[in-house]
């Protein structure tokens, strides 16, 4: 049974249609990247997966069983500028917020939940800025900070969108690194992903996404220069051939 | 001690605890970025208290709160209904209805004035506040409620604290954001109310704010913020109806000008975000540099 099912998914804002019968299924530890050109609904998938905004049609399902009773097996990284980094918390604390789902209502965070805080930001390679305001962190080390809160959720299933937007070298390769752990920890990772140049060296999987399916598969097989043109319009003209056709 | 004593006493108890939860409150409407909306509430509270007057026929918290909390409902529906249908954006529709809710409320106040003896009913008082006002039973409500409110957002801190950073986030890990959107929303409006008559529906958004913004100025954390905030809203209240009972002057616009004297002070002389901490780093900074650079245009000549 595939981990994650997206069944004829429509989803409309104000009456406009932005996805369109979107239906996918993938298998178990794969690292997934959803490409298309700007407008063509990679977020708006993501949060429609999520039900943060209404589906008119169609289903998730997570391990055979649908998403609103699977939620907490589904970690979301959102995009770093959806929230306010001048909010009054550090580091830690925003990776704690994680561990919410498992403390509970009212409860604080136990002592356990702050140590598993604390390996996840060191896993990000951001133990030493546990402690450190949010807004005095770069880019880069905001991007992994939410990383490391989506670790400490321990979820089975992580969508992220745009985590590789706007960040340093560094952090670049940092995410890598994680991405590739929780695939061989079996979990399954969708990534909304801006960079053709880099598709075949991070995803085993890719979506390519207008509205509607264009195509989705295996990236070797999938991420072809025909499928590609189809996304985006015929529009994409910089790719060297090695890119594309591996 | 007399009985006059006790009772004043009680008062300024009162407004502490009501600067309190106000504060508290408020740091979440801050950062929230809904300062507008507290100010949208407390407006468009007036119509539905004169209302309530109207069909009640005298003063009475509940009665008040439910109208209160009736038209706040119908001003945010309103607000929601603009920004949805048309092209105007969300501050100028709270610009529009705040406005119109307002005016209504005056045009009911004048009228009750006029008419069912409202002179001697108090209601007035409504507008800018009066802290000598408080009877003792209101005392008490006030007293109650606000202690509600100071355990209400004790409990649920860590749950406002993320679905105010991140709501997203929150619903995605099952976090009850709609509930507990509703539940502060419900906080916001109970403080507006309970507060309206010690400090009146002209100000008592800014008791909301005021004591917040200024906490901010002083930590990165959102617990002592929110203390802190809870602490300079209660210094106000207190501040302000102690003037406001010597002097004889609205109680709102003292307790505001408390408030706007903690912020200033907070926003000039606060240690890091304070305008003169900024300002003296600046200047060791720049000098810092100058010393590099001469060191730097030495190393060249010699």
């Amino acid at each position: 049974m595939n981990p994650l099912v997206v069944d004829q998914m429509t989803v409309a804002y104000d009456r406009q249609l932005v996805l369109e019968d979107v239906s996918f299924s993938v298998p178990e530890g794969k690292l997934v990247g959803i490409i298309g050109p700007n407008g063509a609904g990679k977020s708006t998938l993501m949060k429609a997966m999520l039900n943060f905004i209404p589906r008119m049609h169609g289903n998730v399902f997570v391990y055979g069983q649908p998403y609103e009773k699977q939620r907490h097996l589904v970690g979301y990284v959102p995009q770093r500028n959806s929230v306010d980094w001048d909010f009054p918390t550090n580091a830690l604390d925003v990776v704690l917020m994680g561990r919410y789902g498992h403390i509970g209502l009212w409860k604080r965070p136990r002592k356990e939940d702050v140590e598993i805080a604390m390996q996840c930001l060191d896993k990000v390679g951001m133990l030493p800025y546990a402690k450190r305001q949010i807004s005095q962190l770069s880019g880069g080390q905001q991007q992994r900070v939410f990383l490391a809160r989506a670790l400490a959720q321990d979820a089975s299933i992580y969508l992220m969108d745009e985590p590789f937007v706007g960040v340093d070298a560094a952090t670049e390769k940092a995410i890598i690194q994680l991405l590739n752990e929780l695939k061989t920890r079996g979990k399954t990772v969708l990534v909304v992903h801006h960079d053709l140049q880099t598709v075949r060296d991070y995803f085993d999987y890719v979506l390519l996404l207008n509205k509607r399916v264009i195509a989705f598969g295996e990236t070797e097989r999938t991420f072809t220069y025909d499928h590609i043109q189809n996304t985006y319009g015929g529009k994409v003209t910089f790719l060297s051939a090695t890119h594309i056709v591996g | 001690m007399n009985n006059m004593d006790i009772n004043v006493q009680w008062v300024f108890t009162s407004m502490a605890l009501l600067g309190l939860a106000s504060g508290m409150i408020g740091t979440f409407v801050l950062l929230k970025k809904q300062s507008l909306i507290g100010d949208a509430m407390a407006h468009a509270a007036l119509p539905g208290i004169c209302i309530a007057f109207l069909l009640y026929g005298q003063k009475s918290l509940l009665f008040f709160f439910i109208g209160a909390a009736c038209s706040g409902y119908v001003a945010t529906a309103c607000i929601q209904f603009i920004v949805k249908h048309t092209r105007i954006k969300e501050d100028a529709a709270i610009g529009i209805v705040l406005s119109v809710f307002f005016g209504l409320g005056i045009v009911l106040l004048t009228w009750i004035n006029q008419h069912e003896g409202g002179n001697q009913s108090g209601i007035n008082d409504f507008l800018f506040g009066k802290a000598a006002s408080l009877t003792g039973s209101d005392v008490n409500v006030l007293a109650v409620t606000t202690i509600i409110m100071i355990i209400i957002t004790s409990v649920f801190f860590k749950e406002f604290k993320i679905i105010t950073f991140d709501r997203a986030f929150a619903q995605g890990i099952g976090v009850p954001v709609s509930l507990l959107n509703g539940v502060l929303m419900f906080l916001i409006v109970s403080v507006v109310v309970v507060g309206l008559q010690a400090v009146g529906v002209v100000l008592m958004s800014a008791l909301l704010i005021t004591p917040a913004l200024a906490a901010r100025y002083w930590t990165e954390k959102l617990e002592w913020m929110t203390l802190l905030a809870g602490v300079f809203g209660a210094l106000s209240g207190v501040a302000g109806a102690y003037v406001s009972l010597i002097a004889y002057v609205p109680t709102g616009p003292l307790v505001i000008i408390f408030a706007t004297a903690l912020f200033l002070f907070s926003f000039l002389f606060a240690p890091k975000r304070g305008l003169c901490s900024k300002i003296i780093r600046r200047h060791v900074e720049r000098k810092k540099l100058r010393v590099k650079q001469l060191m730097y245009e030495r190393g060249e000549q010699l």
